[in-house]
């Protein structure tokens, strides 16, 4: 254990660890030191000079060691000439610390006088307005009158995009390179500078696209004035009348906690709406961070195109549809129809639902299921989620916590397989980089380089397809093997970069057996997480939804068919095939998708932010949401439907209160055992301390008083006995001569529904491509940059060329969810596409 | 007296590696590497009572034995940043006498254990840094510099380092930031470069004249080189002297020598035979000191000009005569701070900004008595809390004018609202 000193703040004696800064012990006293550089989760600079302090120290006699005593016995205390940074130095044995001295608070004053001085003092109109620590410091510290001539003042311009995302104001910036620092220190992309000097310096962008970073928002709440807002929330609203509500963000299976702020407006017809997203502490899932899909990617549920009525086909009328459109129908009308089917159906019934959906939606969509033994289908291509209920990781696991002995923690390693983390689960890129500098062993094995190499101490890269081989290899052989086998703490996390089900759910098994080889399973920070495409996938296997290889055969094969949270037809999922006769089809969801278009029932949902609820995150800790805003007049919630039907169906399911379908579910699960949302609600204290009145310390992040949620125990933790099954035969795809072998990748940015209804990221969502390897772009005879035809699976589409060189010759990387639809590796061409005839 | 530094003066073609060498060129080198153990050259160095001439006057030998032993690799950095306004001896130090300073630094290297040694000279100097570069490849070609240098395992190369011409990169932590390809902005010290240098490893930044001392003491002995200056301050000096005296020029001198024996002995006494009104001993960066006997007859040696209220600092000595008011001169000095401001601590880059506005106030239609206390305000309200010296340097000379020549800061007239819309007129308080 650290060594611990005591010290006394402004006359408060406090125990702290050895090597604390004299600002965060003061802070755990109870005294906030005015700071405007220091932030708790970077290094310190010391530049703003705000948190001057007097400190004596004990002086010491040289020959004994020992404190030199005064006539009382008291040690005398020796203090510097100079006022010194709480911020910089760290605390030790006898110190005093004085915050309130005179001395201290002239310093203090002065500073905010220096700042003041450039300051625009434009408040009324800034969006920090309310919730400024600067505001706040110079209502506490300020001079109170301007000794500075006003018309002297430098004026700089107001509004300088960094990006499409966040915009500077050059004259409200106080310099501090809070900024800059989170890029370079938290975020490990360095895409922020300054530029000149003095009073002329100022924050630059030096990528191209501006500010080309994925967490840029980030930099928009620690910014200690209103020089950096989000071009979202930018003039949106006063903080001051904001209501504020937790919430899980559900755009990628992190479990980020955040807080959306609402208010009700003239400018929105007078409705309840989300004025921003931000972030909530929980330090052990996304510390005081999210992603900027996170936080700009809410607008989806404001659509003028979300459904609102049921809607019905008239018995027999999906066969043609041209004739006999559907029409709008009670819920009653709706319901019995869609029960109806369905209890024909009997075991012929397939219910098809997506991560997308709660738990409490997936629990009763397969209580239904069950009642007629039909079968519940997770709308998904990658696999393993039966075995992170085995051998997930365990309770109390905290990535960022991991690390080595000689940085005080235990001897970790961590492995990325098949996964580009900054894409596919941003803040599991930030702890997984944090604790590889804590000196945790990183290991990223993947076939192509991603933005984590950087911090590996392991860099594997394989041919798609030998996913199953390099995790058996790496695990056991050599220098990284050993890193792995001897570690003490072990964590996979696995991707379905290049993937389809069969092969991922084939990697999935051999990690996870890597893992209980080793005896990395049922222990806090040691197990398998799965990298899944949606936010609740880890609670859809946890209720028993898996997906299936040839989803076509079996919607094929069905009587019936639910869809809830997905939209097969619209993704290329599934086609229509002329002919047979179509299952009687009902879908309940936001939007009328091309799914809903061929449906004979469909049903509008409520979005997540209108209504209550808990996701599992792929760390598999459940977590609860709240309702943010009025639900859409119309709609409502997915459990709550499905429970219409089911009572339609003669089977009660509870379909009012979303808290007893969680107990019910408790009460039947064992990975949910004993939790309610009572539970899931507590919080503990949190370091560092943020929130609160002092916005200047941490920054605008919500503290958590709405719930940490509760890592599920898994098999192996509750000492059952764990049987995995063989890792399945997976035969790679060999192309043909002259054809490639196409893989889908994950962009963070894609044109899912989320980024393109979010006007300001679908800007950085760029055009539909493939990458090649400059090999195999030249023996196809393409360029980068030229428009292809990329042709897969039947279908073909106009693609731009990019060059990656770290990827095999012969493959092609083809994103998701931009275009063409990709499930798995398949047999691909490209050739230059025609030119448009020039009229 | 022979010149210990500016040799040059008296040996022609200096600077050629074949006269050096038959002026005793590398022998100290030598003698260290081949006789002398790396800390007993530390020793020597501290014995000779040689202090840092960049302007701090820390002793030399005694930073060298902070360096960490447990961290490795070190370096040695000269500090040829050269940016004083008043202070130009470096510069002819390496135009003419380049390599007893090169063997300087490779003593410096030989005592602290260092393989790579980085010469960091202002844009301005770029040259020099050609010439230099010259010289080292030379010195490559002769094996004094390289592997295996004198049939021993030691080894040494030197690299020089261009700046882009700002004041803040002579600060030794904004240098170490500078040579590592980030903005030149100082560091938090503690940990200072001894422990924590250039690329985080413990690190010996040393100015040029303080080197180039180096390779006579290691020849001649500490005791030989105690024989000139005073007690505390040991050796000889090279004074900058400018302003307004006759014969501006570097004086090489023992430490002790009096003002009166710099500015009338060497310097031919001021323009047009007027009296010293006020000295600043270390270039703007420097304390008024005002020109009396007594001051003029003060030894220059640190603890004398400490007693006067000011530093000596780089011994770069201005002059300033009865023809020339203090607010002028500040007004020069305060625009150069401003200019010069890294912007990275708030005091400096708000402090001389707000100075700057000041003084340009005072220098134009309304000088008004009010301004200048709220000068001096400023200027205190700087001192003490700046990240780096330079903040604190821009003060000196403001505070010790303003305090010092008070009847030079005799404005009458009332603050300039004229300009400010009535309802702020009322406002606008220029009390202290």
């Amino acid at each position: 254990m650290t060594k611990q000193v005591t010290l006394t703040i402004d006359g408060k004696q406090i125990t702290v660890p050895e090597g604390m800064l004299v600002v965060n012990a003061a802070k755990l006293a109870g005294t906030d030191v005015p700071v405007f550089c220091y932030h708790p989760k970077m290094e310190p600079v010391g530049m703003c000079r705000m948190c001057l302090v007097e400190i004596g120290r004990p002086m010491m006699d040289r020959t004994t060691g020992k404190p030199i005593l005064d006539e009382k016995g008291e040690p005398k205390l020796q203090f510097g000439p100079k006022l010194e940074t709480a911020c910089t130095n760290p605390v030790s044995e006898g110190m005093v610390v004085l915050t309130q001295s005179e001395k201290a608070k002239a310093g203090q004053k002065s500073t905010v006088e220096f700042l003041l001085t450039s300051h625009p003092l434009d408040c009324p109109i800034c969006d920090k307005g309310g919730e400024c620590p600067l505001q706040n410091l110079t209502m506490a510290h300020g001079p109170g009158k301007s000794r500075f001539l006003y018309d002297e003042k430098m004026h700089l311009a107001k509004n300088v995009p960094l990006g499409e995302l966040i915009y500077l104001d050059r004259e409200r910036c106080i310099q501090c390179a809070r900024c800059v620092r989170f890029q370079d220190e938290v975020v490990g992309d360095p895409v922020l500078g300054f530029d000149e000097r003095g009073r002329s310096m100022q924050i630059v962008s030096l990528s191209e696209p501006g500010f080309n970073s994925v967490f840029s928002g980030n930099t928009t709440d620690i910014c200690p004035v209103g020089a950096l807002t989000t071009a979202d929330f930018r003039f949106g609203a006063r903080p001051w009348e904001l209501q504020s509500s937790a919430s899980i963000c559900t755009q990628c299976p992190v479990g980020c906690n955040i807080t959306f702020n609402t208010r009700r407006e003239a400018m929105s017809d007078g409705k309840i709406v989300i004025k921003r997203v931000m972030p909530r502490q929980n330090e052990e899932v996304n510390e005081i961070w999210i992603c900027d899909k996170g936080r700009f990617a809410y607008h989806f549920a404001e659509s003028k195109e979300r459904l609102s009525r049921p809607h019905i086909r008239r018995k027999g009328a999906a066969e043609n549809r041209a004739e006999h459109p559907s029409q709008r129908a009670s819920w009653e009308a709706a319901e019995e129809l869609a029960g109806e089917g369905f209890l024909k159906a009997r075991k012929n019934l397939v219910v098809l639902a997506s991560g997308r959906l709660s738990n409490e939606d997936l629990f009763n969509l397969k209580a239904l299921t069950d009642q007629v033994g039909g079968k519940a289908v997770l709308y998904s291509d990658m696999g393993g989620g039966n075995l992170t209920s085995i051998v997930g990781v365990g309770l109390g696991t905290n990535l960022g916590e991991m690390g080595s002995a000689q940085k005080g923690k235990i001897a970790s390693t961590i492995v990325v397989m098949a996964s580009d983390l900054y894409e596919e689960a941003p803040v599991w890129y930030l702890r997984v980089k944090q604790a590889a500098e804590n000196g945790a062993t990183l290991i990223v094995a993947n076939p192509r380089e991603t933005k984590l190499d950087r911090f590996a101490s392991f860099v594997v890269r394989y041919a798609y397809g030998d996913e199953v081989k390099t995790v058996q290899v790496l695990t056991k052989k050599g220098k990284i093997g050993d890193a792995f086998m001897k570690a003490e703490n072990a964590v996979i996390l696995f991707g379905s970069e290049g993937l389809g089900l069969e092969a991922s759910t084939a990697l999935a098994t051999a990690c996870a057996r890597a893992l209980n080889d080793t005896g990395h399973v049922g222990k806090p920070n040691n197990g398998l997480i799965g990298v899944w495409p949606r936010a609740n996938d880890q609670g859809a296997w946890e209720i028993g939804f898996c997906p299936v290889e040839d989803l076509q055969a079996v919607f094929d094969g069905a009587d019936a068919v639910y869809i809830a949270g997905a939209d097969p037809f619209g993704d290329g999922a599934l086609k229509i095939k002329g002919g047979k006769s179509r299952p009687f089809m009902v879908v309940q969801d936001l939007f009328e998708t091309e799914t809903a278009k061929l449906a004979d029932v469909v049903l509008p949902a409520q979005a997540y932010t209108e209504r209550e609820g808990t996701f599992t995150s792929g760390e598999r800790r459940v977590q609860r949401f709240y309702q943010a805003v009025p639900a859409l007049e119309g709609t409502q919630p997915d459990f709550a439907i499905t429970s219409q039907i089911a009572r339609q169906m003669g089977v009660i399911l509870e379909g009012t209160s979303a808290s007893v379908v969680f107990e019910i579910m408790a009460a039947d699960n064992p990975s949910f055992a004993g939790l309610n949302y009572p539970r899931l609600a507590e919080v503990e204290p949190q370091w560092p301390i943020v929130g609160r009145g002092d916005v200047y310390y941490g920054g605008t992040t919500y503290e958590n008083r709405q719930g940490l949620g509760v890592q599920l125990t898994n098999a192996a933790q509750r000492g059952e006995k764990v049987s995995l099954p063989r890792v399945p035969k997976v035969t790679a795809l060999r192309p043909k001569e002259k054809k490639l072998l196409a893989v889908p990748v994950t962009k963070l940015y894609d044109r899912g529904v989320t980024v393109s209804t979010s006007v300001l990221l679908d800007q950085r969502v760029g055009e539909a491509f493939v990458a090649l390897h400059p090999n195999t772009a030249e023996q196809f005879g393409v360029a980068a940059g030229e428009q292809v035809t990329l042709s897969l699976d039947g279908a073909s589409e106009t693609v731009v060329v990019k060059m990656d060189g770290t990827i095999s010759t012969g493959v092609a990387l083809v994103p998701r969810s931009m275009g063409l639809p990709i499930r798995g590796p398949v047999e691909a061409s490209v050739k230059i596409a025609k030119k448009a005839a020039v009229r | 007296m022979a010149y210990v530094l500016l040799r040059h003066r008296e040996i022609p073609e200096l600077h050629k590696l074949e006269v050096y060498k038959r002026n005793g060129g590398f022998e100290a080198f030598k003698k260290a590497v081949t006789q002398m153990k790396p800390n007993e050259v530390t020793d020597l160095v501290k014995s000779s009572g040689l202090r840092g001439r960049g302007g701090a006057a820390f002793p030399t030998g005694v930073k060298w034995s902070f360096i960490d032993n447990k961290i490795w690799p070190h370096y040695v950095v000269a500090n040829a940043d050269e940016s004083e306004p008043g202070t130009f001896k470096d510069r002819e130090i390496m135009e003419n006498n380049p390599l007893q300073f090169l063997e300087g630094v490779a003593i410096a290297s030989y005592a602290v254990g260092a393989k790579s040694a980085y010469i960091y000279l202002r844009g301005e100097f770029w040259k020099i840094a050609a010439f230099l570069d010259e010289k080292i490849a030379e010195l490559e070609e002769a094996g004094y510099l390289g592997e295996g240098l004198f049939g021993t395992d030691t080894s040494l190369h030197i690299y020089t380092h261009l700046g882009a011409g700002a004041y803040i990169c002579g600060e030794e932590t904004a240098m170490l930031e500078s040579i590592e390809g980030k903005r030149g902005q100082p560091r938090i010290r503690p940990p200072f470069p001894a422990v924590h240098g250039l690329y985080g490893k413990p690190t010996v930044v040393n100015n040029v004249e303080t080197l180039t001392n180096l390779p006579m003491i290691v020849a001649n002995g500490s005791d030989w080189y105690k024989t000139m200056g005073t007690p505390d301050s040991a050796g000889v000096k090279i004074f900058s002297l400018s302003g307004r005296v006759r014969k501006p020029d570097n004086y090489e001198l023992p430490f002790g020598t009096t003002f009166r024996q710099l500015i009338y002995g060497y310097g031919g006494g001021v323009q047009e035979g007027r009296p010293v009104k006020a000295i600043m001993p270390a270039g703007a960066s420097s304390s008024f000191i005002i020109a009396d006997d007594r001051v003029l007859d003060t030894p220059m040696d640190y603890a004398s000009v400490r007693a006067l209220g000011a530093d000596l600092g780089s011994a770069s000595v201005i002059v300033i005569d009865d023809t020339v008011s203090i607010d002028w001169v500040i007004s020069k000095t305060v625009h150069f701070f401003k200019h010069e401001s890294c912007g990275k601590c708030t005091p400096c880059r708000e402090g001389t900004y707000w100075m700057s506005n000041i003084v340009e106030r005072l220098e134009g239609a309304h000088p008004a008595q009010a301004d200048v206390d709220l000068l001096l305000s400023v200027a205190r309200q700087m001192q003490n809390k700046c990240l780096c010296p330079l903040g604190e340097f821009s003060t000196m000379a403001v505070v010790t004018g303003i305090e010092r020549f008070p009847q030079d800061f005799q404005k009458a007239g009332e603050p300039d609202t004229a300009r400010l819309p009535d309802d702020l007129k009322q406002a606008v308080s220029h009390s202290v």
